[in-house]
C-alpha cells in the first residue's frame, strides 16, 4: 500500500492519504457504536450535564452523582463546549437530574461520535510528526497509531477521550522535535490542564527544556526561562484562575487527586506492584508454614476491591509518597542523560520512558494508562529494527492486558480479531520496511538493516499469551468452575507485567546507550 | 497482505452482527428451525446465532473466496499482488452480504460460499467437483437456481466440445443425481415426504411479488396490475417464460463458446435475469447477482461500483425496517474508501478509456445524486396519505432501471467476449 516513489510526496497528498486512514478507522468505529460501554460513559455524560446546567463555582463541589469531576479544568471546559451540541441533540442529556444513567440512542450516538471527531486531533498530531518522514515509515506509524487496537478498545468501546489528549501529546512532541520548544512546552502545559495524569513526563520536559531551550549564557538563559515560565503560568492561570477566584481551589485539588483509592485498581494493571503483592502473599504463606505468626491484613487484594489502605503482611507498606519517590528514582538515569545531551531526536523515547516508569511504579494505575507509553513509543518504533521488534511484543502485550475491560461475550471476537489484525499489520508493515532487499535508499544507518524476525523468546511469549487466554476462557471454568474467579485476571496481569517490566529495562538500556 | 485483509473483513463481519437487533421475522424463523433440533435458554440464542453465522461464514465462504482467487488469478495471470489483495477485500466486504447475513440475519454465506467454490472449481477445470459443490449449494438454499442456467450452459458447451460429449454429459448427470440423493436421503423413503419438502420450498401461493422489489413485475405493476388481471397460475407461466427468455442469450453464448470469463458473465446475467423476472423475488435476492459482480470487479470497476450502490439502495427500505441504518452508512462509507485507495491503482480510469462528459454518464450521475437525496427523503419526510409507499416505489423504480441497464450492458459484454474468442477458441487445447 505504500507509494511507489521513494521521494517525498507533497503535503496535500499526504493529507489525503492520512485522511483515508482516518476514514477507514472511522467507519469501523461507527460500526462499534452499539457495543459495550463502561461506567465511564455515564461519567462523561454527567460531566456534560454538570458543566451545562450548573455555574462554574459548583462544578467541583456538586454531589448529584457519584461520578464527580476529577479532571483538571480544561477538560471541564471541553465538556462544556460539547454540551452545547448535546443540548441541541437532546436536552435530556444535559439535565443533571433527569439525565442520570440516561441510556437512550441519542446519548450513545452523540458521545460516540464526539470521540470519533475528537480523534481528528490525534490525526493532526500524527500528521505533524510524520510529514517529513519517508513513505514507508510514515505509513507504518499511521498503522500503529491511527489503527491502534488499544485505542479503539479504550476510547471507542470502553469509552474515554484519550484520542485527542494523546493528539495533544503528539503535537507537543512534534514541536519539540522541530526545535520549537516554546510551542512544545505550551502544548504540554495545556495537556496537563486537560488530564493531570500526563504530569509524569513533567520532569523530562522540565530538564529538557531547561537544557535545550534555556541556554546561551546566563542572561539569555534566564530570559528564556522566564519566557517559558510565563507561558506555563499563563496556561495554568487560564485553567485554574476562575477557581481561584471562586475560592474553590482546595476542592478542585482534592477532587483531582483522590489518594484514598488504594494502591491497585480493582483489576490490577500489569505493573510492578502486582509482583510486589504476589511476593508479599507468597512470603506470608511461606512464613506461616514455618510457624511464624503473621497478622492477616483486614482488607484483601484478591477480593478485587479498592480499599483505602494497602495492607501488606510482610513487606513494607506502600504509600503514595513512596510510589512517587520510586517513579522519580526510576526516571533519574534518564534525566541525567537528558541533562548531558538534550537533542531533539530522542524526545519521544524519553517521554515514553517517563510514562513507562509512571505506569510501573505509580499509585492506583489503570491498565488503560498503558496507552500513554505505547502510543508515543510508536514514534520510536519505526526508527530502527530493534525498536520495531521490541514494539511488536510490547504492543501485543499491552493490548492483551486490556482484554478484561471488555468482559461481555459479544465483544470477544471483536477484541481478539482487532489484536490479531494489528499483529499482522505490524508484522507485514515492519517486514516490508526492514527487508533484506534493501528497499529504502537511505538505510545506511546500521539500525535499519536486517530482517524483521522475532526471536525465540518473543515467540514463546506470544504462544504463552495464547495459553493464558485458553486457560482463562476454557480450562479454568472447566476445571475449577466458579472457584477463584480472579485467578485468570491475575494471570493476565502477571503475564503482561512481565513484558512491561522487560520493556522498561530495555528502554532504559537503550536510552543509556544512546 | 492476503491474510491481514481477510482478517480485517472478519472483524467487520463480527461488528455488524454483534451489535444490532435482528429482524424478528427471519431471526425467529431460523431460530425456530434450530429449536426443532436443539434446546437452549432464550438469552443465549442471540449470541449463539450470531456466532453460528460468523463461523459458517468463516468455514465456508472464506475458503471459497480464497479458492476462487487462486483459480481466477491462475487463469488471468496478470494480477499484481496488491490487486489480488484488493479483490479479496471487495469480495469479502460485499456490503449487502454483510448486512443481510450478520445484520438482518440469514445464512446466505453458506449457499453462496458453496456456489462460489463451484465457480472456482469450474475455473480450475474440475467440472465434477463443481457439480457436487453446486448441488450442495442448491440443496442448502434453492435461491442458487439463479445460477443454474449459467452452470448448465457452460458445462454443456464444454461437454459438446469434447471428444465424447454424451459420455461427459452422463458423467455430470450421474454426479448431480448422486449428490441430490445423498442430501435428500432422509426424505426419499416415501414419495409423500419428498413432495412435502418440495412444496415447502416453493410457496407459490404467496403471489408473484411481495413488498417493493426492484424487479420487472413489481415495477411494471405501477402501470399493469398483474395481480388483479391474471390468476396465479398464468402469472407463474409468464414469469417462467420471461425468465427463460431473459437468460437465453447468455446461455446460448456459453453453449456456443464456453470460456471462463464468459462463464462469470453468464452467472451475472442469469442471476440478474432471474432477479428481474422470477416469481416471488425478495430484495435480498440482489445478493445473487452481486456475487458474480464482485468476482468480476477488477474487470470493470466503475459499473461495479454503481451496481453495488444500487444493490444497497434497493435494500434500503429493508435496512430501515431492521434499524440497520448505522451499519449501512458505515459499510457504505467503508466501501467508498476501499474503492478509492490512496495509491489510486485500482481505479485506473485510463484502462477503461472513459469519455467523461457523454450523455449517458451525465444521466447516470444525476440518477446517482437523486438516489442519495432519496435516502435522506425516505428517512425524514412522511409520504403523502394517498400514496403511503411512494418512496419505496421511487427507490424501486430507480434501482430497476439501473438493473435493466446493467443487464443489457453485461449481456453485450458477454457476446462481445465470444466475438473475441471464437477466433482463438478453435486453437484451444481440448481435454
Amino acid at each position: 500500500m505504500a507509494s511507489r516513489q521513494s521521494m517525498l510526496q507533497n503535503h496535500p497528498e499526504i493529507c489525503r492519504h492520512l485522511l483515508w486512514f482516518f476514514g477507514v478507522a472511522a467507519c469501523v468505529k461507527l460500526l462499534l457504536i452499539p457495543s459495550y460501554h463502561s461506567t465511564d460513559f455515564e461519567v462523561h455524560r454527567h460531566w456534560l450535564a454538570l458543566t451545562r446546567s450548573l455555574p462554574l463555582s459548583q462544578w467541583y463541589s456538586d454531589e448529584t452523582s457519584p461520578w464527580t469531576l476529577d479532571y483538571p479544568p480544561f477538560f471541564a471546559y471541553f465538556e462544556y463546549f460539547l454540551s452545547f451540541f448535546a443540548r441541541l441533540v437532546d436536552p435530556q442529556i444535559v439535565d443533571v437530574h433527569q439525565g442520570l444513567n440516561y441510556e437512550a440512542d441519542t446519548v450513545v450516538y452523540f458521545q460516540r461520535i464526539s470521540v470519533i471527531v475528537s480523534d481528528l486531533c490525534l490525526v493532526y498530531g500524527i500528521y505533524r510528526l510524520t510529514r517529513k518522514l519517508e513513505a514507508k515509515k510514515r505509513v507504518a506509524m499511521w498503522i500503529l497509531v491511527i489503527w491502534s487496537p488499544a485505542l479503539v478498545i479504550v476510547d471507542h468501546m470502553h469509552f474515554q477521550y484519550n484520542g485527542f489528549l494523546l493528539g495533544l501529546l503528539m503535537l507537543s512532541i512534534s514541536y519539540l522535535q522541530d526545535g520549537r520548544d516554546v510551542m512544545g512546552g505550551f502544548l504540554f502545559a495545556v495537556l496537563l490542564c486537560f488530564k493531570h495524569l500526563f504530569a509524569v513526563a513533567g520532569p523530562v520536559y522540565f530538564v529538557y527544556l531547561l537544557r535545550h531551550y534555556c541556554r546561551g549564557g546566563l542572561l539569555k538563559g534566564l530570559g528564556r526561562l522566564a519566557a517559558m515560565g510565563t507561558v506555563v503560568v499563563a496556561v495554568f492561570a487560564a485553567a485554574f484562575g476562575p477557581f481561584f477566584y471562586h475560592g474553590q481551589i482546595q476542592q478542585v485539588i482534592s477532587r483531582m487527586f483522590p489518594f484514598g483509592r488504594g494502591l491497585c485498581h480493582a483489576y490490577w494493571a500489569p505493573n510492578f506492584w502486582v509482583f510486589y503483592i504476589i511476593l508479599d502473599k507468597g512470603l506470608a504463606f511461606l512464613l506461616k508454614k514455618f510457624g511464624i505468626d503473621i497478622p492477616t491484613p483486614a482488607a484483601s487484594f484478591t477480593g478485587g476491591l479498592v480499599g483505602d489502605s494497602s495492607p501488606f503482611a510482610v513487606l513494607p507498606q506502600v504509600t503514595p509518597l513512596s510510589t512517587l519517590i520510586m517513579v522519580l528514582l526510576a526516571l533519574s538515569p534518564c534525566l541525567v542523560k537528558i541533562w548531558k545531551n538534550p537533542h531533539p531526536g530522542s524526545v519521544a523515547r524519553w517521554i515514553s520512558y517517563a510514562y513507562t516508569c509512571g505506569f510501573l511504579f505509580g499509585w492506583h494505575v489503570h491498565e488503560k494508562a498503558s496507552l500513554h507509553f505505547v502510543i508515543p513509543l510508536a514514534i520510536v518504533a519505526v526508527q530502527s529494527l530493534e525498536d520495531a521488534q521490541h514494539y511488536f511484543l510490547l504492543s501485543i502485550a499491552t493490548c492483551y492486558s486490556l482484554f478484561p475491560l471488555l468482559y461481555e461475550a459479544q465483544e470477544y471476537p471483536i477484541k481478539v480479531v482487532l489484536l490479531l489484525l494489528h499483529s499482522m499489520l505490524m508484522w507485514f508493515g515492519f517486514s516490508a520496511k526492514f527487508s533484506k532487499k534493501g528497499s529504502s535508499s537511505s538505510s545506511s544507518r546500521s539500525g535499519e538493516e536486517g530482517e524483521f524476525v522475532i526471536g525465540w523468546g518473543g515467540k514463546c511469549y506470544i504462544i504463552g499469551i495464547v495459553i493464558v487466554e485458553t486457560w482463562g476462557q476454557l480450562l479454568h471454568p472447566y476445571f475449577l468452575g466458579d472457584k477463584l474467579p480472579f485467578a485468570p485476571l491475575l494471570l493476565i496481569s502477571i503475564y503482561c507485567g512481565v513484558e512491561v517490566v522487560y520493556s522498561w529495562v530495555w528502554q532504559l538500556k537503550r536510552i543509556m546507550a544512546d | 497482505m492476503f491474510g491481514l485483509l481477510v482478517r480485517w473483513t472478519v472483524s467487520l463481519h463480527s461488528y455488524s452482527g454483534a451489535g444490532n437487533p435482528p429482524k424478528f421475522g427471519d431471526y425467529e424463523a431460523q431460530r425456530h428451525w434450530m429449536e426443532i433440533t436443539v434446546n437452549l435458554p432464550a438469552q443465549d440464542w442471540k449470541l449463539l446465532m450470531r456466532f453460528t453465522v460468523l463461523s459458517s461464514d468463516l468455514l465456508i465462504f472464506f475458503p471459497s473466496v480464497l479458492y476462487f482467487i487462486h483459480a481466477y488469478y491462475d487463469v488471468h495471470s496478470r494480477g499484481r499482488k496488491a490487486d489480488v489483495a484488493w479483490h479479496i477485500l471487495l469480495i469479502l466486504i460485499n456490503p449487502c452480504l454483510v448486512l443481510i447475513d450478520h445484520g438482518h440475519f440469514q445464512y446466505n454465506c453458506i449457499s453462496l460460499g458453496l456456489a462460489l467454490a463451484a465457480v472456482a472449481a469450474i475455473l480450475s477445470q474440475r467440472d465434477l467437483l463443481a457439480c457436487v459443490l453446486f448441488c450442495l449449494s442448491l440443496n442448502h438454499k434453492q435461491m442458487s437456481t439463479y445460477f443454474a442456467p449459467a452452470f448448465f450452459s457452460h458445462l454443456l458447451g464444454k461437454c459438446l466440445r469434447r471428444k465424447h460429449p454424451l459420455l461427459e454429459i452422463s458423467k455430470l448427470g450421474l454426479v448431480v443425481l448422486g449428490t441430490f440423493a445423498m442430501v435428500w436421503w432422509p426424505y426419499l423413503h416415501s414419495r409423500d415426504a419428498a413432495l412435502q419438502v418440495l412444496s415447502r420450498l416453493a410457496p407459490f401461493e404467496r403471489g408473484i411479488y411481495e413488498d417493493y422489489v426492484a424487479n420487472f413485475w413489481c415495477t411494471s405493476s405501477v402501470l399493469i396490475k398483474w395481480k388483479r388481471l391474471f390468476p396465479t397460475q398464468s402469472l407463474r407461466l409468464f414469469s417462467m417464460v420471461a425468465t427463460i427468455l431473459a437468460c437465453l442469450p447468455s446461455m446460448i453464448q456459453q453453449i456456443l463458446a464456453p470460456s471462463s470469463k464468459g462463464f462469470l458473465y453468464g452467472l451475472l446475467n442469469s442471476s440478474l435475469s432471474f432477479y428481474l423476472f422470477s416469481f416471488q423475488v425478495h430484495e435480498k435476492s440482489i445478493l445473487l447477482p452481486l456475487l458474480p459482480a464482485t468476482l468480476l470487479a477488477m474487470e470493470w470497476p466503475r459499473p461495479f461500483k454503481l451496481l453495488t450502490h444500487y444493490a444497497l439502495f434497493s435494500m434500503f427500505p429493508l435496512v430501515c425496517r431492521d434499524n440497520l441504518i448505522l451499519p449501512y452508512i458505515a459499510l457504505y462509507a467503508l466501501c467508498i474508501f476501499l474503492y478509492h485507495p490512496p495509491g489510486g491503482r485500482w481505479d485506473d480510469s485510463k484502462r477503461q478509456g472513459s469519455t467523461p462528459l457523454s450523455l449517458v454518464s451525465v444521466l447516470l450521475t444525476l440518477a446517482y445524486l437523486g438516489s442519495l437525496v432519496l435516502h435522506i427523503v425516505y428517512l425524514t419526510v412522511r409520504p403523502p396519505e394517498r400514496y403511503p409507499f411512494l418512496f419505496e416505489a421511487l427507490i424501486m423504480l430507480l434501482s430497476f432501471s439501473h438493473f435493466v441497464l446493467f443487464a443489457f450492458h453485461t449481456n453485450t459484454k458477454q457476446w462481445m467476449l465470444s466475438g473475441h474468442l471464437i477466433g482463438s477458441d478453435k486453437g484451444k487445447k481440448q481435454h
